[in-house]
């Protein structure tokens, strides 16, 4: 529809240094969203795991985990609420680090997203790998609040921050896509903001677009 | 399904709330029914291609056909709220699509659990869906909204509230100021509290669904508050809402 109807006398206010992927807006906030109350871990009983498609499944305690080589990233996100921060600093494990603990079965080609409290979400395999995911618990130099997914989160910022799992658990390694929490509710099974695939409707479109084209 | 089609809303009417916050009714070519506590998103395009997109949650209940009622925050210095405060009147095209939200949403059962509504400033606009759903169906399932504001003149919904309250023994509306309240108050003047909160549990038969809107802090106080007086937590839906750019 851009190019059939404009809004009369509307002038964006913000002009952002970035470039900002279709519907978002800059905030230097970060906002909260979360379908419940905030999980507590205690680091104690904190683990992580990677399992399913695997010859070995594999867990690390706290500790463990915080042994493992440690990166720092900055990234910019997009939440799907369309506020879009850029320029974060994290630091965590590269989801490359962890696979080198783990032999996955050819047929794994997707991964399941859990968290402590229930959350899910699905991923491509391939969305994970080569640099661009990583398991993040320091955020601006602080440990990650618990209200932003502390004590460690997922973080996949080429996707809608909701694939960014908060109080991350674990990945399970699948052979077909399953719908997680908000993509059973209607959002979009891949997410990628600069194609604004918000939504489910907007995953099907650009694949029957696409064909169209053809 | 096709992609949620973008539609020209026109509006209806504009009604002032507060003097922050304004219901926007707009007439939809392709309404579809919703779920109360869904959104739609809206979008403005400048002259020059330039597009900005927020969601708003829908303040009406499905019952009421053709239209829906957004109601909306001005934020200091929203490029959203801004155009639609200062630059939109009665009769001019809105871009909207929705309804869009399958998860803060309450269908309204019969059988229903009660429910405990918990809303802060302009969360309280996906609750006010429900409680008009509750009502234009029919439905007397005990119902508490507790809802949080700062002074007198912030009450989005307050006759309308206080007349559902008066014709409904089922339902009970609370609301607690947390900066000024009125004169000779005597109900809650604090932020909501693990007390309040127990209270308020009290006066319902059983343990309810829970909703709870607002701002950051106010949504981790009550969840929190909730699991401690021992609600499960797949019970407690929860739903940030206010000014984050607007």
């Amino acid at each position: 529809m851009p190019g059939f109807f404009t809004n009369k006398g509307f002038q964006p206010k913000r002009s952002s240094g970035h470039k900002l992927p279709p519907g978002q807006y800059e905030t230097t906030d970060f906002p909260v969203l979360t379908a419940g109350p905030t999980p507590r871990i205690a680091l104690t009983q904190w683990a992580f795991e990677l399992t399913g498609l695997v010859e070995k499944p594999m867990k690390w305690s706290w500790q463990e985990f915080n042994s493992l080589p440690q990166q720092d990233f900055n990234p910019d996100i997009h939440c799907v609420t369309k506020w879009s921060k850029f320029d974060t600093h994290w630091r965590g494990v590269s989801i490359d680090t962890l696979l080198e603990h783990v032999q996955l079965k050819p047929e794994a080609k997707f991964v399941m997203a859990t968290s402590y409290g229930g959350y899910t979400t699905n991923l491509p395999l391939a969305d994970l790998v080569g640099g661009k995911a990583f398991i993040g618990h320091t955020f601006e130099g602080q440990p990650l609040a618990p209200e932003h997914g502390g004590p460690a989160r997922l973080v996949v910022p080429h996707l809608y921050f909701w694939k960014s799992a908060k109080w991350v658990q674990s990945l399970r390694f699948m052979s077909e896509d399953e719908a997680g929490f908000w993509e059973r509710a209607g959002y979009s099974m891949y997410g990628d903001p600069w194609k604004e695939q918000r939504y489910e409707t907007d995953d099907e479109d650009l694949a029957a677009s696409a064909n169209i084209r053809l | 399904m096709s992609r949620l089609a973008w539609q020209l809303g026109v509006v209806k009417a504009i009604r002032p709330e507060t003097p922050t916050v304004k219901t926007f009714v707009l007439t939809l070519p392709n309404w579809t029914p919703h779920l109360a506590g869904q959104h739609y998103d809206l979008r403005l395009t400048a002259e020059g291609g330039y597009q900005a997109e927020r969601s708003y949650s829908i303040a009406s209940p499905p019952e009421q056909t053709g239209e829906i009622e957004l109601t909306v925050e001005q934020i200091a210095d929203g490029e959203v709220s801004g155009y639609l405060f200062e630059g939109v009147g009665v009769g001019d095209q809105l871009e909207l699509r929705g309804p869009i939200g399958g998860y803060f949403v309450w269908r309204g059962a019969p059988a229903a659990p009660p429910l405990l509504l918990v809303g802060g400033g302009s969360g309280v606009v996906p609750l006010m869906a429900m409680l008009r759903h509750r009502q234009r169906a029919g439905l007397h399932l005990p119902t508490v909204l507790l809802f949080s504001v700062r002074t007198p003149e912030e009450v989005i919904y307050q006759a309308e509230l206080e007349a559902m309250a008066q014709a409904d023994p089922s339902f009970t509306l609370l609301l607690t100021y947390t900066r000024q309240a009125p004169a000779a108050w005597a109900g809650y003047h604090r932020r909501i509290d693990a007390p309040m909160l127990a209270e308020v549990l009290s006066r319902l038969p059983a343990a309810p669904d829970c909703f709870v809107c607002g701002p950051t802090g106010l949504v981790e106080a009550v969840a929190n508050g909730l699991l401690g007086a021992g609600l499960p937590p797949e019970t407690i839906r929860t739903e940030r809402f206010g000014p984050t750019g607007g």
